[in-house]
């Protein structure tokens, strides 16, 4: 059976390559996470102070989790700080390749509140086919985390 | 379609908790079955959710939510059944092994067990998969902190029981 949206894809894999490509050119990686539609969907953005990355997700209703507190979906503060990591190697290693994950964890220190939320990646370590990364997340003080993360990703 | 309500008694029960969070609702999750051993959830493929747009593949932090939601309301589950009392418990620890990439268009089912619940901390695990769970994606394994009852709001206890008992 043939898949109708075989050749779309296609389209798609050539556009998002030239994307990565313009993204590493400019410095400018918010421009690879306007095309990436889950980036997209819970709503992050990166910020660029010389060469350090701060990644940040703005309130947003959607991404709520319990309506009681409210808080924010865990899931969505993991897939955020899961985001941040990749494009945090993207941007260190000047790759076009988009790194995939292998393994994530998370602890979840404090509830994350219906408000701005802030990460920051450490590459802890990168070999020549794996990369691990620690990832931490914070609302109004840096020094309050709601989260730290680690992952480990495939990058040949 | 009855049929699942009466071998999981607390099918419905668990689609009202998940039905309660709005990125649930937004990733249109959906329980399939849930009892004081299990939860099963189904997470439909949908173009929103792609992180890796070169493939179409959904991204991993959708998994992660997914795994996440399944497990906690395992916990809920659970927690019902052994103590008739409503309690919502905060993810403390998640773990997630991604095994390969999930196949796009196709759902994704997240299955989740608590298999141990204990008075402060209750522990789970959960697979997500497609066409079978011993071909999985993921592989996660979590804890949850256990918080007194009445840290359940009035308006979320009655979303969670439905109206006005039906038995």
């Amino acid at each position: 059976m043939t898949n109708p949206s075989h050749s779309e894809s296609d389209a798609t894999k050539l556009d998002f390559k030239s994307i990565v490509r313009k993204a590493t050119e400019l410095n400018d990686f918010g421009h690879l996470l306007e095309h990436v539609p889950y980036a997209q969907f819970i709503g992050m953005g990166v910020e660029r102070f010389g060469d350090e990355l701060v990644f940040k997700l703005p309130a947003k209703d959607d991404n709520i989790g319990n309506p009681v507190l409210p808080a924010l979906h865990g899931g969505v503060i993991a897939g955020f700080m899961e985001m941040s990591a990749i494009v945090q190697l993207m941007v260190f290693m000047q790759t076009t390749k988009v790194p995939k994950v292998v393994d994530f964890s998370i602890d979840y220190l404090r509830a994350g509140y219906h408000k701005g939320s802030f990460a920051e990646c450490k590459i802890t370590r990168q070999g020549r086919r794996v990369a691990n990364v620690s990832i931490t997340c914070w609302q109004t003080n840096r020094k309050h985390l709601i989260a730290t993360a680690r992952a480990h990703f495939l990058i040949d | 379609m009855k049929k699942t309500a009466d071998v999981f008694p607390l099918t419905e029960m668990a689609s009202r908790f998940v039905g309660q969070l709005t990125q649930c609702q937004k990733l249109k999750l959906k329980v399939l079955e849930g009892s004081d051993k299990h939860v099963l959830i189904e997470l439909p493929y949908d173009p929103q959710l792609v992180g890796y747009p070169d493939t179409g593949v959904i991204h991993g932090g959708v998994i992660t939510t997914l795994m996440d939601t399944a497990s906690g309301c395992a916990v809920v589950c659970s927690i019902f059944e052994q103590f008739g009392a409503l309690e919502i418990s905060p993810t403390l620890d998640l773990r997630v092994d991604y095994m390969k990439p999930a196949e796009p268009f196709k759902p994704v089912y997240g299955f989740a067990e608590c298999y141990k619940l204990s008075s402060s901390v209750a522990f789970t695990r959960a697979i997500a998969y497609q066409d079978s769970i011993d071909d999985p994606i993921a592989n996660a394994v979590g804890s949850f902190m256990r918080i007194s009852p009445e840290m359940v709001g009035e308006e979320f206890r009655q979303a969670l029981m439905g109206e006005p008992r039906h038995d």
